[in-house]
């Protein structure tokens, strides 16, 4: 660093874009690191004049407080619906992003998703993973690891009664109106940087009018997981990364 | 120039969208109001519109919640059973405020039922429909005229009270043809949309933040306290009613909608053969019209016309307080068993000769 510039590069701080308001997270979740990131690429972008958030229930809901960005919440797995909406209202000239968590994405708006992918909509979803219902003490979510324990699979999931893992990122990069889907961690510092590209491909490819974008998040959650912080966080290294790989399933420039 | 064109109920709807600068549409098939989101599709577009065909009745909703909260005129249509799947959005609309206009083109049910025409959601639209006690402001129209205006003053009516109004046809209305004046309506001006999203650069900078729950935006009771004021300061405002020869009438008919029609030609037929019978036809079914039913109640018999089983009997009875005997003919008096029966005139005047 040369010495004129000391003391005037910024190297640690809150993102101008998420408010400073106390912490309602659980300790050690990683839902407040992702909304900074959220807000560190939007302010980055220079988009925030025009880009409008859409929560769902649960812990998302929570996200809108932290955001000086329009923003709307909605019911439970319809805000893809809901984003499709207000695109349309102003004739596609905002940007439109869902933010959802595994229950709302992967369990009852999965019909919604698809569809809004399926229409080519050009809106980008972020999607919170932490293989439960967080919100809600912790149930099976479709995104539950096998053996995992919770509330409604209490001696772990077994597929045979509870079926298996889904990989939602893999699995929406298959429909052609997809642009762009990735999976990201922010458990180490060099994910962290690998998803904030991400999160700026997704967004850029809205902008181009590509089309659908998704970024899936490995998300720790460890109140409703019974795991201390540290505990949680070495879970995303062993048990969460070798079953959701993380990386690019799809990046296009063109579809049409 | 006065510009008139031959159309029908399910598009007059359309027409009646355009005159009110609606240009989002949102919907899903279903029978019988296909022509009316057909008609959307190949308007819209011509016009820079928006049409989406949404996957579900519940995607529709939300797709109108959307667009609504972005501060745009939006709508959609749909038959009964499609109703149904969009109580959850409703719901949410409610609590958000947000001014969004629905059609409900009624067919036969519960159930599945039939495709063809029936009243028999009076109950699910005039009492909530989905969770938490909300109130939805409810349009019957009885003529092609009438869904023309109706859409006009839903899309009014919604934005001076940010709340969802309802248009609730049926099957009748809905395919008959008749003669329309296109107009523009008058209304009083209107608040600016100042809490519409639209992206902080829009506005000066602002954030807005819509909600469907009161956990974030106010304390519960506050938001108990604003829905509730709304729903007695409509009640208080925009009851609105038809009074047909009920002034030295010692019989009443109520009924709404294709049944109103049906039931005004009785009173006409009833009238020249002597007998002194009138209909009130309420045209907000929420909010009902308690105290103009209320008012005609002294010494005086009613029968409620309504194409199904007894739903709105409910609020007559409710009315009148006990003071008078009230009567129904539904579904049951039909011309024919199966789907495609109707109640005739000459059926409720049977049944008048035989109350009177």
């Amino acid at each position: 660093m040369k010495e004129e510039e000391r003391g005037k590069i910024k190297v640690y701080g809150r993102p101008r874009l998420k408010k400073a308001l106390p912490l309602m997270y659980c300790p050690g979740c990683h839902y407040g690191i992702i909304t900074s990131l959220i807000a560190e690429v939007i302010e980055e972008m220079g988009i925030e004049g025009d880009t409008i958030g859409v929560s769902s229930v649960g812990c998302t809901f929570i996200t809108t407080q932290y955001f000086d960005l329009d923003f709307i919440d909605s019911a439970h797995g319809r805000s893809p619906a809901v984003a499709t909406g207000i695109k349309h209202a102003h004739f596609g000239k905002p940007i439109v992003f869902t933010i959802q968590g595994d229950g709302d994405l992967a369990a009852i708006g999965m019909g919604c998703i698809i569809n809004a992918i399926n229409r080519f909509e050009k809106i980008t979803t972020i999607f919170l993973n932490n293989a439960n219902y967080g919100t809600t003490g912790g149930q099976l979510a479709p995104t539950t690891l096998l053996g995992q324990k919770t509330t409604t699979t209490p001696d772990g999931r077994d597929p045979k009664t509870a079926g298996f893992p889904i990989h939602i990122a893999e699995f929406l990069s298959n429909l052609k109106g997809v642009a762009y889907s990735a999976r990201c961690a922010v458990n180490t510092p060099a994910n962290y940087n690998r998803a904030k590209k991400a999160l700026k491909n997704a967004f850029q490819k809205q902008i181009d009018g590509v089309g659908y974008s998704i970024v899936e998040f490995l998300s720790a959650c460890p109140g409703s997981w019974k795991l201390t912080a540290s505990e949680a966080m070495k879970r995303i290294a062993e048990d969460m990364i070798p079953e959701y790989p993380l990386g690019e399933f799809k990046n296009v420039e063109r579809i049409i | 120039m006065i510009k008139r064109i031959l159309t029908t109920g399910n598009e007059a709807i359309g027409h009646g969208a355009i005159y009110a600068g609606c240009r989002h549409f949102f919907g899903y098939p279903i029978t019988p109001q296909n022509q009316c989101t057909e008609f959307f599709a190949r308007e819209f577009p011509k016009m820079g519109g928006v049409f989406v065909q949404s996957e579900s009745e519940t995607a529709s909703i939300n797709m109108v919640y959307g667009a609504a909260a972005a501060g745009v005129r939006a709508m959609t249509s749909t038959a009964s059973v499609g109703f149904s799947l969009m109580q959850e959005g409703i719901s949410h609309i409610a609590m958000a405020e947000l001014p969004c206009v629905v059609v409900n083109v009624q067919r036969g049910g519960p159930g599945m039922g039939t495709t063809q025409t029936a009243q028999m959601d009076y109950l699910q639209v005039t009492k909530g429909g989905g969770h938490g006690g909300y109130r939805n402001i409810v349009l019957a129209p009885a003529s092609v005229q009438e869904c023309f205006d109706f859409i006009q003053l839903a899309f009014y009516l919604a934005d001076k009270y940010r709340n969802l109004v309802l248009a609730l046809s049926d099957g009748i209305i809905a395919e008959m043809a008749e003669s329309i004046e296109l107009r523009t309506l008058e209304f009083d001006p209107l608040p600016e949309k100042d809490w519409a999203l639209k992206g902080k650069a829009h506005k000066g900078g602002r954030r807005d933040f819509i909600s469907c729950s009161n956990l974030l935006t106010r304390p519960t009771r506050d938001g108990l306290k604003v829905l509730g004021d709304k729903f007695h300061e409509i009640e208080a405002n925009e009851v609105r009613y038809e009074n047909y020869m009920t002034e030295d009438a010692n019989f009443i008919l109520v009924a709404y909608g294709s049944s109103a029609r049906i039931s005004k030609e009785a009173v006409d037929i009833a009238r020249s053969e002597g007998f002194k019978v009138g209909l009130i036809r309420p045209i907000t079914l929420w909010p009902f019209p308690y105290k103009p039913i209320r008012d005609l109640t002294h010494g005086k018999k009613f029968l409620v016309v309504e194409d199904g089983l007894e739903q709105m009997i409910e609020d007559v009875r409710c009315a009148t307080e006990g003071k008078s005997e009230v009567y129904f003919l539904g579904g049951t008096a039909r011309h024919l068993p199966g789907p495609g029966g109707m109640i005739f005139p000459d059926r409720v005047i049977e049944e008048v000769k035989k109350l009177i």
